[in-house]
């Protein structure tokens, strides 16, 4: 982390970029924030470590509109949302200084708080993959990879696609398989499978955080903020709202989620809204050819392209 | 004294039809005297591909009970293109209604050119004995639209 630290410290002292756009320091060692540094003094709060899973390309909409050169730190996942956003022309790639920022999987508090470990006090990354945690009962460890957001187990690889600068290593730390619980899900029966949405669904507070932290989902109007449609009140007053806004959410973003996994990470009630998304993407390797969103700059997304021999709905 | 009088159950079907073929298709339906059941009501779009996942979804929250979609051949698209566009799309919704349990048959597409109004009376009957068949919709309508 110092090698990044002195390096953004440097092209901001030596005017290359404006500002930097990177993770601050929270109260907590684990909730670490986006944030934009504008000045030396204000780097002393810039972090990078395991917790700063945000991902940061959605930021650099509103960085674009900014006078002057931005700095972002992406990591490998993240280049692909930022690869994402240019070829819609949502980001500036003239206004922008890309650091591709080494990851070894980002790991989950609640995942470490599941495993029984409570009073979290401060946590340390130690070299052999282990977490040290100080809690208020002691010290307490336990292993990396037990802990790694959902994500990070169907990783997208090392490389980033897109940068001018890369600082630090990354690790693959795929270990699952992507598309295994959609089909497990699947396989369930249609009432069961039904019953499951709505359990998972029906926990939704419609704080929109899966739609606000999602790269992709950036329309400058949206559909749900319409006060002339009345199935987007923000009240839970029918299970049917929140299928719709989910249904709506996911399908908007069909064809151009890089898949992520910010949607779920950010959902306070821990809606595996991935599932959605991962669900699309299925369907669209197996029907349109495998398509990563993001991976590259050419070609079309798989809605905005069509072969007459198509698949019948 | 009560009257024991039984209600049977009329499922409301929303069609999209397209300007150029369907809706054509359902004019000489009307115009060879061929009859689609009246729980069918059809909305005129341009092209289906005007029809964006929120109108089906909307239908449904209001209390239709099935919802289907009728355009032109691919192929023989008014505009060239848009139906291939529905196509994918429409694919990829109706896979995701069924993934979260909704039932497969209350969404339908069907091609249906100007030629075809007695593909149209045939199709619009099947669709609605077969959702007929399933019943009310409840797991996608919205309590509040009832009446």
């Amino acid at each position: 982390m110092q090698e990044l630290k002195n390096r953004i410290a440097q092209l901001l002292a030596d005017g290359s970029v404006q500002r930097i756009l990177g993770w601050k320091k929270g109260e907590m060692d684990y909730d670490a924030e986006p944030a934009f540094f504008e000045t030396q003094a204000s780097l002393d709060d810039f972090v990078y470590h395991g917790f700063c899973a945000a991902n940061l390309s959605k930021y650099m909409i509103e960085a674009a509109k900014l006078p002057g050169k931005t700095l972002v730190c992406l990591k490998p996942c993240d280049s692909y949302s930022f690869n994402q956003l240019l070829k819609e022309h949502r980001v500036d790639r003239e206004k922008t200084y890309i650091i591709g920022v080494g990851c070894s999987g980002k790991l989950d508090i609640d995942k470490i708080r599941a495993a029984g470990i409570k009073g979290i006090s401060g946590i340390s990354e130690m070299e052999n993959d282990t977490l040290r945690i100080e809690t208020l009962e002691g010290e307490k460890s336990c292993r990396r990879k037990d802990v790694l957001l959902e994500r990070c187990h169907v990783c997208k690889g090392k490389d980033h696609v897109i940068f001018d600068e890369q600082i630090g290593s990354s690790q693959d730390t795929t270990d699952g398989d992507r598309f295994a619980a959609v089909r497990e899900i699947e396989a369930m029966a249609p009432e069961a499978r039904f019953a499951y949405f709505q359990e998972e669904l029906g926990k939704c507070i419609r704080c929109n955080a899966c739609r606000n932290v999602c790269p992709v989902c950036n329309c400058r109007k949206c559909v749900f903020d319409s006060t002339k449609f009345d199935s987007v009140q923000k009240v839970n007053a029918d299970s049917f709202e929140e299928r719709m806004f989910h249904i709506i959410r996911a399908f908007h973003v069909a064809g151009r989620c890089t898949d992520c996994g910010e949607c779920s990470r950010v959902c306070p009630q821990k809606i595996p809204l991935h599932l959605f998304n991962r669900k699309l993407i299925q369907d669209i390797n197996t029907l349109y050819g495998t398509y990563q969103a993001g991976s590259g700059l050419e070609g079309k997304t798989p809605l905005t392209e069509y072969h007459p021999e198509d698949a019948e709905p | 004294m009560q009257i024991d009088h039984k209600e049977e159950f009329r499922p409301k079907i929303v069609a999209f039809c397209c300007n150029w073929c369907s809706y054509a298709g359902a004019d000489l339906a009307g115009s060879s005297r061929l009859s689609y059941p009246a729980d069918v009501k059809i909305i005129r779009v341009p092209c289906s591909c005007r029809v964006n996942p929120m109108f089906l979804l909307r239908a449904f929250e209001r209390g239709a009970d099935g919802v289907i979609l009728c355009g032109c051949h691919p192929g023989d698209c008014h505009y060239s293109t848009g139906n291939y566009y529905t196509r994918r799309r429409m694919t990829l919704l109706f896979s995701l209604l069924e993934f979260i349990g909704v039932e497969r048959e209350r969404v339908r597409v069907e091609w249906v050119s100007a030629a075809e109004g007695a593909k149209l009376s045939e199709t619009m009957n099947d669709f609605v004995k077969t959702v007929g068949a399933l019943g009310r919709n409840i797991r996608l309508g919205d309590l509040r639209c009832r009446n």
